[in-house]
């Protein structure tokens, strides 16, 4: 199959600034410093980590949200940065996104009807002015919303509901590719379910691709085909989600599933444990070599000085450390 | 028993009409055991936290009835004066939002200290000695530098050891923690639970653990108490209501979790929404909603159902939910 995106060596450094008359640059955060995978269409790919790693810089990155620092993204072969003009706006229908927060991401001044026709303000093309109305309705439809509440506003709907407001603007165009930042981390667990059992059908029934960012492992592996993990603006690990759950082998991948609270009392104290010390270091100025080697339990002189590039060294699927071992620690 | 609350009923009067935001809740603690309050957001879990420790806003906040009793003495009738004294060392409270918990003009070690001063009558050297010492139990790193920065120099974790070494000083009988880990990473939120579970156990202390996060409450819960529109569905030893839940709204929050170990097929959902605690639906809260219900739920409140020691739900159907 061919690849519907293909990142490469992404990079994105935000300055860090001193002065307010006399401004200069202090440093730099290495949000996302060469960040590289592909996606086919269809499939879901999860991006895992914790809090500052650059999972959600990374979607900003992909949805010309933010330019890039270096590196380039192929879009059905195109590079997507250079795209201009009418092919741009051509992309743009192809890429959409979803936010984490319903509550911000919606226009309070807006209908829900406005809300979801909007694409197709800017894309008439997509839906002639006679048919929006219907193309609207049969949007709410699509994402379980009542197709009559149009003229509601954002503050009438649940939390939920927004999300599913959130996912219908998204569909409007018809997008290849989903980008989907923390899309159900602010629901609850009822409610949570039934937004991802919503994506999934969806994506069966338009063949939509996804990038799936999110912090709960769990969410991640239900929702998945492959998997990267973050872990200060790097991908630490990449492989399929059985191979990344099943056969983890950087310490990092093994550290973040051994923490994960298993809903099982009969598990307890027969888990593999691995505990972190400490905090993940600022990513303005990340350690030398290894960046998870401050926290590593087998770091070793060389982790130090030399990057561990992403490789397969055992096993069947790339993981950039240099001791890679494969470590089971899902129960 | 340490800490009872007992058919604890809150309203919030409103603009838009009285929520009944607690109908009749009923938990108790003892030493050295930690209960687990499991609910979504509305359910009234931090409700009954903060009628407990006397922290509502009135108003909107009315406490309308029940009973709180810590060591046996009343606490809803009592002064204003005692109930600052039990706060102090019968009951402390730890938050979710370490940031907006700890005052952010003031030293992390200022604010320990404040404390032990007062209420301690301790000197400022003894209880700059004592503030180090109980961020080092806490596992602050270089807790002597650290004491003298603020809030905002904390990383997220280390805020929140913050505020536990603060509920600690007076070394309170009863800790009550209000979604301790829920803003935090996931391997951040592990050490921070085992540093309360470590200290819960050398302390003999009673820890009542607020949160919605099943797995949390799966590793540490000895008990666990699970609320539904501010009623208690269900209450159970971990085991056995991880094993048989006993209450269906409980059975299917369990279903509705995707799995660490295994990617899995469709989740079984939950249909519709929580209720508005302005319009609590009759009979059985939990009815609308609920896979099996039948005409009675609609226009009976279920009593508590004993289903074995320390065991009840409050379902019509409970015997047959826990069987399966």
């Amino acid at each position: 199959m061919a690849e519907l995106l293909e990142v490469r060596e992404l990079v994105k450094h935000f300055p860090v600034t001193r002065g307010v008359l006399f401004r200069r640059t202090v440093g730099r955060v290495r949000a996302v410093d060469g960040v590289s995978f592909s996606l086919r269409a269809g499939e879901t790919l999860g991006v895992v980590g914790e809090s500052g790693c650059g999972k959600s810089t990374l979607a900003q990155v992909l949805m010309r949200l933010e330019p890039p620092t270096s590196g380039t993204v192929l879009f059905e072969g195109e590079p997507m940065f250079s795209l201009r003009g009418a092919a741009l706006r051509r992309w743009r229908r192809d890429m959409q996104i979803v936010l984490q927060d319903p509550y911000t991401s919606l226009n309070p001044r807006m209908t829900v009807g406005d809300i979801v026709g909007e694409p197709f303000e800017i894309h008439p093309e997509v839906a002639p002015e006679g048919s929006r109305a219907a193309r609207v309705r049969e949007l709410l439809d699509v994402v379980g919303l009542n197709p009559e509440h149009l003229n509601r506003y954002p503050h009438q709907f649940s939390g939920g509901q927004r999300q599913r407001i959130g996912i219908a603007r998204a569909l409007a165009l018809r997008p290849k590719v989903i980008v989907c930042d923390e899309p159900v981390s602010a629901l609850d667990v009822s409610i949570q379910a039934q937004v991802m059992n919503l994506l999934a059908e969806l994506q069966r029934e338009f063949g939509l691709a996804y990038v799936f960012i999110a912090h709960d492992l769990s969410v991640v592996r239900h929702l998945s085909d492959r998997v990267a993990v973050m872990y200060l603006g790097k991908i630490v690990e990449i492989g399929t989600e059985e191979q990344i759950y099943q056969h983890p082998t950087h310490p990092y991948t093994q550290a973040l599933l051994s923490a994960v609270p298993v809903a099982d009392p009969a598990l307890r104290g027969r888990r593999d444990v691995i505990r972190l010390t400490g905090d993940v270091p600022s990513p303005v100025n990340p350690p030398s070599g290894c960046r998870f080697r401050t926290r590593c339990w087998k770091a070793r002189d060389v982790c130090a000085v030399e990057e561990p590039a992403l490789v397969t060294r055992v096993g069947a699927h790339p993981s950039a450390c240099h001791f890679a071992e494969e470590r089971h620690v899902v129960p | 028993m340490l800490l009872e609350v007992e058919d604890l009923h809150v309203e919030f009067r409103t603009r838009d009409g009285v929520a009944r935001v607690l109908n009749g809740v009923s938990y108790h603690v003892s030493a050295g055991e930690t209960l687990a309050v499991l609910g979504e957001s509305g359910s009234g879990k931090s409700v009954t936290a903060q009628a407990v420790m006397g922290i509502l806003d009135t108003p909107p906040a009315f406490v309308t009835g029940g009973s709180v009793r810590f060591r046996g003495e009343e606490l809803l009738s009592a002064s204003a004066q005692r109930r600052r004294a039990v706060r102090a060392d019968g009951v402390a409270m730890i938050f979710q939002d370490a940031l907006s918990a700890l005052n952010p003009v003031f030293t992390v070690g200022f604010q320990i200290e404040e404390q032990l001063r007062l209420r301690r009558g301790m000197s400022r050297a003894r209880a700059r000695a004592r503030a180090v010492e109980l961020l080092d139990l806490v596992r602050i790193p270089a807790a002597r530098q650290r004491v003298r920065d603020y809030p905002h120099q904390f990383s997220g974790g280390m805020r929140q050891r913050a505020m536990i070494a603060m509920a600690l000083a007076l070394d309170p009988e009863v800790l009550i923690a209000d979604e301790p880990t829920t803003a935090l990473d996931v391997t951040v939120q592990a050490q921070i639970m085992d540093l309360l579970a470590e200290i819960q156990r050398e302390r003999r202390m009673g820890l009542v653990l607020i949160t919605h996060d099943l797995g949390v409450v799966a590793e540490v819960a000895d008990r666990i108490v699970v609320m539904y529109a501010g009623r208690i569905v269900e209450q159970a030893d971990a085991v056995s209501l991880f094993r048989s839940p006993g209450h269906p709204y409980t059975a299917a929050l369990m279903r509705s979790l995707p799995r660490l170990d295994s990617k899995g097929a469709a989740l079984e959902t939950i249909r519709g929404l929580p209720p508005s605690l302005l319009r609590i639906p009759s009979g059985c809260p939990f009815h609308p909603r609920c896979p099996r219900a039948e005409d009675v739920c609609a226009t009976h409140v279920p009593g508590d159902v004993r289903l074995g020691a320390g065991r009840t739900s409050a379902c019509h159907f409970a015997e047959e939910v826990v069987g399966g």
